[in-house]
């Protein structure tokens, strides 16, 4: 294809050989101008790839994870050997998060400020990037904790376990939202469409399906003969699959009628570690074990950008008013949740379950009445004897209040049926009925 | 004078019960009739506060001034007068107190129509008018009245002003005593005239004439008698009411004797009728009041009967409603039933169709599963037993009567299994079966150009191999299956057991409480609502509540709008600048209330309001279009409630 464009187009396919540091996972930032490849044996690099200008190369000499823009180009995550870190596009380390141990995979909610991190220890962890803190730390209980997707429309995160199925998470509720069954294998790579409509997902028997989420039914499903280890999804709904080491393309997977052939192939020389869709481009890149291949994918990208939210072609002043704005407009972490229109609904819960919610969060009954206190009386009156008496004349007020009125309000029902009765009794006698026996 | 006698034995007969009236009523009435006054005062701020509250945007101070052309003496203020010839002119025009620039009213007009408000004014003008005309009417009348020369009329006339001041008499004792007393005094002295002048002793000219005719005319000797009579009632005793006050009235004023007037009784000179008269009367009006009480009783006694009766007919009436609608009831609800059940039926009838179609195009590698699957099921029947038969329990009680008794022989016969895990599928089918069904069908194979070099050629013996391997350690649907039927049990509320073993009969180690006791004393609670995921057999659904957001949520309705839809849909719509235009959202976040700075901002005066009728009945549009203005309008009420006391509060200073 590179051949058959023009040189702009051409230019977009390109291929780094970097066979020292095995498999890359890689990152394009959110506006597709940066990418950021990190090796599994230590090698993190990010290039602005359509200047081809390296902006930081190094070593951190450990195992990498996994690697992820914040929300701007200035920082990337880096999920290391045993915690995470954040370093500056200089390549600066800016942060040492030792809570965070263990990192497999991470997500970036962009609207949120949150990194999502997966561990191995099975721990769901949330970092909120704008202040520093730890959000919410979910303990999953189903293991490592390798498979991850976020959806873009309400921020749930997607994780795939060993035992088939997949587990949608928000930071309030620590349980899983949804848990399905998607396979009978273990779940190997899933990734959600950029409306959260669909998510597809692939595990180890070998299958490829595609959900819908909202009402999560299955729409579809096909065989891949070797299993797709790694998926992405582009803007336009183009989904490449890595098996081994090729990369197919399927056009239309999100139709109705499933898909027989693939739309594009394409061989590489390593295994494929990492696959991501440059946004606004018509480029997917791909991580392998020889390095970093960038591959034209017509009809991939979105070609219209919304300019105030991501602007591929910002100046570095644009960049910093955005991001002021962003923090300005920054979306709590308590309104994620599976439907995010909830929040503009009117809160029909009782008035019990409320205040149930809201003791439960203060800790104690703001509405309870304070238990009765005897005053302290002189000359020997606040003997204990005399204080229990003084108890007792008040105790269970509320229920004798009860009692008194249900005892009140039979009376009042017997008095009436027994008025009625007679009444009967007197209506129904006649003049005759004196001669009766 | 007649008619003042008349008006006395009135008086005397009322004053008693009026007094009573008046004292025990006085402070409820005034109450009622303040409150009626102010209700209807307040009521006029209904609409403009209505109008206001709808408001998208409130400017204050509110009366401002008009923004149309003006003159331009109003609006140029350094304007002297040069010339002597101007300078006499508006000496002129001051002196007289005129207007300088010809507007419609002069100066002391202004003043006067300042001094009240504009609605004031026109209602004194009409008063005022109203009471000229009458007075001319009046006039009138009484200028023809004086011409008519008939006697007879003047006589009608007379009798009917008798009357009228009879009335007039009755009123004035309640209303106010002291005239009545007066009037009595008046009454006193005319008698005391009477007394010593001889009139009315037929002892005048024309009494004589009279008397003379009188043998042979009838009518002058009924004219003397009338004389005389005359005399009589004038010099009638004002009789003070006293021990015999009613015989007296009930006879008469003519039993008493002429020579019991002389001596006068002493009258109280502050109210003379009250004097032991209260007590005396009671017993009668008590007694009236209990016949009263009596007859009343016997009415409502009546009326309760007949009630009663109208009442037990209504009710064998309902009775009868009740019975026939439940008759027809049954039969419509058994056919909602017989439709929905066949309705299932024929889904799963549809269903099962589509399977075999599915089976049909399924590739070999569907069937490979399925040969896979149907060795396992094969050799976990047994070890599955426990478990699936939890799901068969479950499946009676959702299905209910749907369900035939097959299903729950079939997992522990593990023939069956195989028979329906290899050939078709039984006809009614199981969560288990869907399940996995759900994940075995429809695997479509895709042809790739050129194969990984990792996997080599497919071949079955090796791929179920393969597979097994994968699948060897864990069933992955029961495990599912189980932790989906755990969180269901979870949800279910629970029963409350509340017997006590050997109460009223022998207890202990391996007796049961009988089955009444364990019926009567078991409280079941009522079931959840349908899970979300009741009809997704391969997912599971939290239904925690997310309380994060409710902190976030609107819990009430807000004030214009009725119901929740309006609200949720007004809500929808973003207001800010990264979903509009700048001058929408500029118009969308207008602020509510707009003071402008350095301005008094008075309390509201009723002109304002009443200008804006007469010009502008709508005023400004309202903020949402309200779906029914009646409804509006109680909406309304009860806030301009809330604000009607402060701002009537605020008028009055």
């Amino acid at each position: 294809i590179a051949d058959a464009v023009d040189i702009t187009s051409g230019s977009k396919y390109f291929s780094l050989h970097l066979s020292q540091f095995g498999p890359y996972r890689l990152d394009y930032s959110r506006t597709g101008r940066h990418l950021l490849v990190g090796g599994k044996k230590g090698h993190v690099a990010c290039i602005g790839w359509q200047t081809k200008d390296l902006m930081c190369e190094m070593n951190v000499m450990e195992t990498v994870n996994d690697v992820k823009w914040l929300h701007t180009e200035a920082m990337f995550a880096v999920a290391q050997k045993r915690w995470l870190y954040i370093y500056d596009s200089k390549g600066v380390e800016l942060h040492c998060v030792k809570k965070f141990n263990d990192v497999l995979r991470m997500q970036f909610l962009p609207y949120h400020f949150l990194l999502a991190t997966a561990s191995a220890t099975g721990f769901l962890q949330y970092l909120d990037v704008s202040v520093g803190k730890e959000v919410a730390a979910i303990c999953t209980k189903m293991g490592r904790l390798d498979v991850m997707a976020q959806n873009p429309h309400n921020a749930v995160i997607h994780l795939g376990h060993p035992n088939g199925t997949i587990s949608l998470w928000s930071p309030n509720q620590k349980e899983p939202l949804v848990k399905m069954l998607c396979h009978r294998g273990a779940v190997r790579s899933l990734t959600v469409d950029k409306t959260g409509t669909y998510m597809v997902t692939s595990g180890l028997d070998r299958k490829l399906k595609v959900y819908d989420i909202r009402a999560f039914k299955p729409l579809h499903s096909c065989f891949l003969p070797a299993g797709a280890s790694c998926l992405s999804l582009s803007q336009r709904g183009l989904l490449s699959a890595a098996t081994g080491d090729i990369v197919q393309v399927f056009q239309n997977i999100l139709g109705s009628s499933p898909v027989s052939k693939p739309y594009m192939a394409h061989h590489l020389r390593g295994q494929i570690w990492g696959l991501a869709y440059c946004p606004f481009e018509d480029v997917l890149g791909i991580g392998h074990g020889e390095g970093f291949t960038s591959m034209i994918v017509p009809g991939a990208g979105e070609p219209n950008f919304d300019a105030l939210d991501t602007n591929p072609y910002r100046s570095y002043e644009q960049r910093q008013e955005w991001e002021v704005k962003a923090l300005l407009e920054k979306v709590q972490p308590e309104l994620i949740g599976l439907h995010p229109e909830q929040l503009s609904k009117v809160d029909q819960t009782s008035f019990e379950q409320r205040h149930k919610e809201q003791v439960e969060a203060l800790g104690f009954d703001p509405l309870a009445k304070d238990k009765f206190k005897p005053k302290t009386k002189k000359k020997g009156r606040s003997s204990a004897g005399a204080i229990e008496k003084r108890k007792r004349k008040v105790a269970h007020e509320d229920q004798r209040d009860e009692i008194r009125q249900s005892v009140q309000e039979r009376t009042e029902r017997e008095k009436e049926l027994k008025e009625k009765s007679n009444e009967k009794k007197l209506g129904n006698k006649s003049t005759l009925d004196r001669f009766r026996k | 004078m007649l008619q003042k006698r008349l008006a006395l034995k009135r008086f005397k007969s009322q004053s008693s019960s009026y007094f009573a009236d008046v004292c025990l009523s006085c402070p409820q009435i005034q109450r009622g009739i303040a409150y009626e006054k102010t209700a209807a005062e307040v009521s006029c701020w209904r609409n403009i506060i209505l109008q206001n509250q709808k408001a998208e945007q409130m400017v204050f101070p509110l009366n401002q001034e008009s923004s149309g052309p003006k003159r331009v003496e109003q609006v140029v203020a350094g304007w002297k007068v040069q010339t002597p010839l101007e300078q006499e002119i508006f000496r002129l025009l001051h002196i007289n107190s005129q207007p300088v620039a010809d507007p419609v009213l002069t100066p002391v007009e202004e003043q006067s129509l300042k001094a009240m408000s504009l609605e004031e004014a026109k209602i004194r003008r009409a008063e005022l008018q109203k009471a000229r005309a009458l007075q001319s009417y009046y006039e009138a009348k009484a200028k023809r009245e004086k011409k008519i020369k008939s006697k007879k009329y003047h006589k009608v006339q007379k009798k009917a002003k008798c009357k009228d001041f009879l009335k007039q008499f009755d009123e004035m004792v309640k209303t106010n005593p002291e005239g009545a007393l007066e009037e009595l005094k008046k009454m006193e002295l005319s008698r005391m005239e009477e007394r010593m002048s001889l009139k009315h002793q037929n002892s005048g000219k024309w009494a004589k004439s009279k008397a003379i005719m009188a043998k042979y005319d009838d009518s002058a000797r009924k004219a003397m008698q009338e004389q005389l009579q005359m005399n009589k009632d004038l010099t009638q005793k004002i009789v003070v009411p006293s021990d015999d006050e009613h015989e007296s009235n009930e006879e008469g004023l003519e039993t008493v004797p002429d020579f019991v007037n002389d001596s006068e009784p002493v009258i109280d000179s502050v109210n003379p009728w009250m004097r032991g008269q209260l007590t005396h009367e009671e017993p009668e009006v008590s007694c009236v009041t209990t016949e009263d009480v009596q007859t009343a009783e016997e009415e409502n006694e009546e009326e309760e009967l007949v009630g009663e009766f109208e009442r037990k007919r209504k009710l064998r009436q309902a009775d009868e409603e009740d019975l026939i609608p439940t008759e027809e009831e049954q039969p419509a609800s058994e056919v909602v039933e017989d439709v929905v059940e066949v309705s299932d039926k024929e889904e799963e009838e549809e269903e099962e169709e589509d399977d075999d179609e599915e089976e049909e195009d399924v590739s070999e590698f569907n069937t490979l599963f399925r040969l896979m699957r149907s060795e396992k099921t094969l050799e976990d029947g047994l070890l599955n037993e426990g478990q699936v038969r939890v799901r068969n329990i479950e499946d009676l009680e959702v299905l209910g009567e749907v369900v035939d008794p097959q299903p729950i022989a079939e997992p522990s016969l593990p023939q069956t299994a195989a028979v329906e895990a290899t050939s078709e599928p039984p006809n009614k089918k199981k969560r288990e079966i869907d399940l996995k069904e759900v994940l075995t069908k429809e695997a479509k194979a895709v042809k790739v150009p050129f194969l990984p070099t990792v996997v080599d050629e497919e071949e079955r013996d090796e791929q179920i191999s393969i597979i097994k391997e994968a699948f060897a350690g864990d069933d992955v649907i029961s495990d599912f299956i189980k932790d989906k039927s755990k969180r269901e049990a979870a949800g279910r509320p629970e029963v409350v057991d509340l017997t006590l073993p050997g109460w009223g009969e022998w207890g202990g180690v391996g007796l049961k409480p009988p089955r009444w006791k364990r019926k009567r004393f078991r409280i079941k609670a009522a079931p959840p609502p349908p899970r979300q995921d009741q009809k997704l057999p391969d997912v599971i659904i939290s239904e925690n509540r997310n309380a994060s957001v409710a902190a976030h949520q609107v819990s009430q309705l807000p004030f214009p709008f009725q119901n929740t839809a309006q609200f949720e849909s007004s809500i929808r719509t973003p207001i800010g600048p990264t979903w509009n235009t700048q001058s929408v959202v500029k118009n969308m976040t207008k602020p509510k209330v707009i003071t402008k700075m350095g301005a008094i901002i008075e309390p509201m005066v009723k002109e304002h309001f009443i200008k804006n009728k007469t010009t502008t009945p709508g005023g400004k549009g309202p903020a949402i279009m309200l779906g029914e203005n009646k409804r509006a309008k109680e909406g309304a009420k009860r806030s301009s409630e809330k604000h009607r006391g402060r701002r009537s509060q605020k008028r009055r200073k």
